[in-house]
């Protein structure tokens, strides 16, 4: 046993060959098989966000007017910009996945180039947020947390407030990082891609991603009313 | 009724292979550490979780005779909390739970399936190293001011304790890590690479047992992945999460340490059942009676697993309800657990049994796994845990489950396909003396532990009144026996390794298809393509598949 099948694009000008790896029979069973490994993959991080979800709906339980007060300090207007940024990043996405299945190269760069200035434009909103809170005090972890008295009159007297912006750091922080490490994926396709090595025969990477990003996309839907909107 | 009889005659010459095997196919240093191929990765797997087995276990020594006397005869008290504490961690997360999945699992599974490789076999061995990285992780966290909390990192002291509690939180979030990537690949191999023909009954049991082993490493393990992160936030940035000095509340951490923590029991106990299922039925020559309900069972066991944390909880302050409806629930686990000891004692009822150095290793892991079991229901019951809570009777009950019966399982498997890994056999004769040992040195052990914790002994003290002295020093006498045991395993294992007799092609007349591969398996692992077409567990007229 151990053969190798090589896979070539339909239109062949200017796409490279892919190999399928030994140990499988056939391209389709190592496409079926990344792609599930794939979903068991992101179902590990819902379980993992879950457990972060859990942690913010019991302490908005145990301390409902910190978290309101708390929660009013945040810019909704931003956060929907940013739901918004997310969600056509999504949809560029989408599109780029389905340029790679068809095997339209000059495309494909161009959904991906869209998807990462989006996700740029997220972070950029995130930065801009982050900064906000730092410069009245409000900062995440160390002992450093001491908002001032005119951003923030209505933390004055309230029980742990530090509390309710470490949960919203560590959640959108950990959130941040899962699109950032999107966006170097994503940079990886734009470059791959333009070497046409994704095209109808082989486009494994561009859906993983692709499933990975819907993903991310997907939680923040999840973060986006529960901390800006709920409070 | 006749007993298999191996052919020894007919055990394949150097020369007379098709092609050479996995381990002679290429040599030297990088050609293991750079390897794709599972049964490499198995066997690295093999190595690595034995060292750490032999680390615990040299500490739980130390344990046993630090106990010999009230005052506790060699550790210091704080001395003492950082020895149990690295027992736990070591014996834990870094020998049990990859133990019987990433070492026999691997080498076994793709062979069961009549599989070239694992579906990923790259990230096959990420997982390896990621273990390897945890585990170094867990040793500089050991030299760098060593974690005395215990294996659990309760807090809130384990924020009040050394800083060497974060080290040890991200070394157990990486081996996390590493559990999960072994679990995902199995899931993705039952699912994408199965033989022709072998529909899902037709699966040994003991791929049913890793496959629900591996949905609970890919569900449960992500959340102690964020808890400990958490910690190390906590520890690091009083981010007040589980710090009540910041707003946080303790028992939420229990939570979500046990949230993991119980299915990781299964993580442990169900690919121990599988073992157990594979070994009873090719050393009884009988196919397993009840597959359906074995197979099955498994799953319910790990569903039901992810609904009981809570029993660990009961002293911490839940409410009645929530404590009823767990007990209830911890109860349900108690059916599919007794349906699989049945259907095991019905497949050797009637059978040829051999008595050999795998089924003795077996029979000691039922025995012990009734104890195990039974003492489990006490713990589930309310009234009963308030009394047992954080006793002896604890340590002896989840001993009896992890080491009396994972760690047996472990080392039946071990035998088992000790032939088909290396091609050699081991001293049978002091393979079963050594069974034996550990059968009757367990007991030695364990036995008082039930009894004086069931007086109120507490877990975890240096130190105890004189009344219980009797106690301890049994138990210490048993804890030499195992040690004997295991040591005697541990030499005649490797001796075997150099001057082991050639093991037969088939040693024990196993009919799953991990045993119609060359021995040892090819590179990879088949002369040809196996498709299946006869019965699962054929051992009639040598028609199978
Ligand atoms: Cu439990």
């Amino acid at each position: 046993m151990g053969h190798s099948t090589i896979v070539t694009p339909t239109p062949q000008g200017g796409f490279q060959t892919h190999t399928v790896a030994h140990h499988f029979k056939t391209a389709e069973q190592e496409f079926q098989s990344a792609k599930l490994a794939f979903w068991l993959f992101l179902a590990t991080e819902v379980m993992l966000f879950g457990g972060l979800f859990a942690a913010y709906i019991y302490y908005h339980d145990v301390y409902p007017e910190t978290f309101q007060k708390g929660g009013a300090l945040l810019d909704w207007k931003l956060g929907a910009l940013n739901t918004g940024l997310l969600l056509t990043s999504s949809w560029t996405m989408a599109m780029g996945v389905r340029a790679s299945q068809l095997s339209q190269r000059k495309q494909l760069v161009w959904w991906l180039v869209a998807t990462v200035v989006c996700a740029a434009g997220f972070m950029v909103v995130k930065y801009i947020e982050y900064s906000t809170k730092y410069h009245h005090g409000i900062f995440a972890f160390t002992g450093l947390f001491s908002p001032d008295d005119h951003y923030a009159p209505d933390l004055q007297g309230l029980a742990y407030p530090q509390l309710y912006f470490n949960l919203y750091f560590t959640m959108t922080g950990i959130h941040g990082l899962h699109v950032l490490i999107g966006m170097i994926a994503i940079a990886w396709l734009i470059w791959r891609g333009a070497q046409g090595r994704f095209h109808s025969g082989w486009y494994t990477p561009v859906e993983l991603v692709g499933l990975y990003w819907h993903v991310v996309d997907l939680i923040w839907i999840f973060l986006f009313p529960l901390l800006y909107l709920v409070p | 009724m006749t007993t298999y009889v191996p052919d020894i005659e007919k055990a394949p010459e150097a020369g007379s292979r098709k092609e050479p095997s996995y381990l002679d196919v290429t040599k030297g240093f990088w050609s293991w550490a750079g390897t794709l191929d599972h049964k490499r990765i198995g066997l690295m797997y093999l190595v690595g979780v034995t060292a750490a087995f032999l680390c615990g276990g040299i500490l739980a020594l130390l344990i046993r005779l630090h106990l010999w006397t009230p005052d506790g005869a060699i550790f210091e008290n704080a001395v003492y909390n950082q020895v149990f504490t690295l027992h736990g961690v070591f014996m834990v997360f870094i020998f049990i739970i990859p133990a019987i999945p990433a070492s026999l699992g691997n080498f076994v599974l793709p062979l069961m399936l009549g599989a070239p490789d694992v579906a990923l076999p790259r990230l096959n061995l990420a997982s390896f190293y990621l273990w390897l990285t945890g585990t170094i992780m867990a040793i500089y966290s050991i030299l760098s001011g060593a974690v005395d909390t215990g294996w659990t990192f309760y807090t809130p002291y384990s924020l009040q304790t050394q800083q060497a509690v974060v080290s040890m939180g991200l070394a157990v979030f990486t081996l996390g890590f590493s559990s999960i990537f072994t679990g995902l690949n199995f899931i993705v191999t039952i699912h994408k690479m199965r033989a022709r023909g072998q529909t899902w009954f037709k699966l040994p049991l003991f791929c049913w047992a890793i496959y629900a082993t591996s949905v609970l490493q890919v569900l449960a393990t992500p959340v102690l992945g964020i808890t400990v992160l958490l910690l190390a936030f906590e520890h690091l940035y009083h981010i007040g999460i589980f710090d009540p000095a910041h707003g946080g509340d303790p028992v939420l951490f229990q939570h979500f340490f046990w949230f993991y923590s119980h299915p990781a029991v299964y993580i442990m106990i169900l690919p121990a059942m599988g073992v157990i299922s594979e070994v009873v039925t090719v050393h009884s020559r009988k196919p397993l009676f009840g597959y359906k309900l074995l197979a099955f069972s498994s799953i319910s066991i790990a569903v039901i697993s992810f609904l009981v944390w809570g029993h660990h909880m009961f002293t911490s302050g839940e409410s009645e309800f929530v404590m009823l409806a767990f007990s209830f629930l911890t109860m349900l686990v108690a059916i599919p657990t007794a349906i699989k000891e049945f259907s095991w004692v019905a497949t050797i009822w009637g059978g040829s049994v051999a008595l050999t150095a795998p089924m003795l290793y077996a029979i000691a892991f039922l025995i012990i796994f009734a104890i195990g079991g039974l003492t489990g229901v006490f713990l589930g019951t309310l009234s009963v845990d308030i009394h047992l809570h954080d006793t002896y009777f604890v340590v002896a009950h989840f001993h009896a489950v992890m080491m009396g019966s994972t760690a047996l399982a472990f080392f039946a498997g071990v035998h088992h396909w000790w032939p088909k890994m290396f091609g050699r056999m081991y001293n049978e004769t002091l393979a079963k003396i050594s069974a034996i040992l550990i059968l009757v040195g367990f007991n030695v052990t364990f036995l008082p532990q039930f009894a004086m914790g069931s007086q109120g002994m507490p877990r975890r003290y240096a130190t105890y009144i004189p009344e219980w002295q009797i106690y301890h020093q049994w138990s210490t006498v048993g804890a030499v026996i195992l040690g004997i045991g295991f040591a005697l395993m541990l030499g005649y294992l490797i001796h075997s390794l150099f001057a082991g007799r050639k093991a037969a092609a088939n040693e024990w007349g196993g009919v799953t298809m991990d045993w119609e591969s060359p021995t040892p398996p090819n590179l990879y692992n088949f002369d040809e393509e196996p498709v299946v077409t006869g019965e699962l567990y054929d051992y009639g007229h040598g028609a199978k598949h």
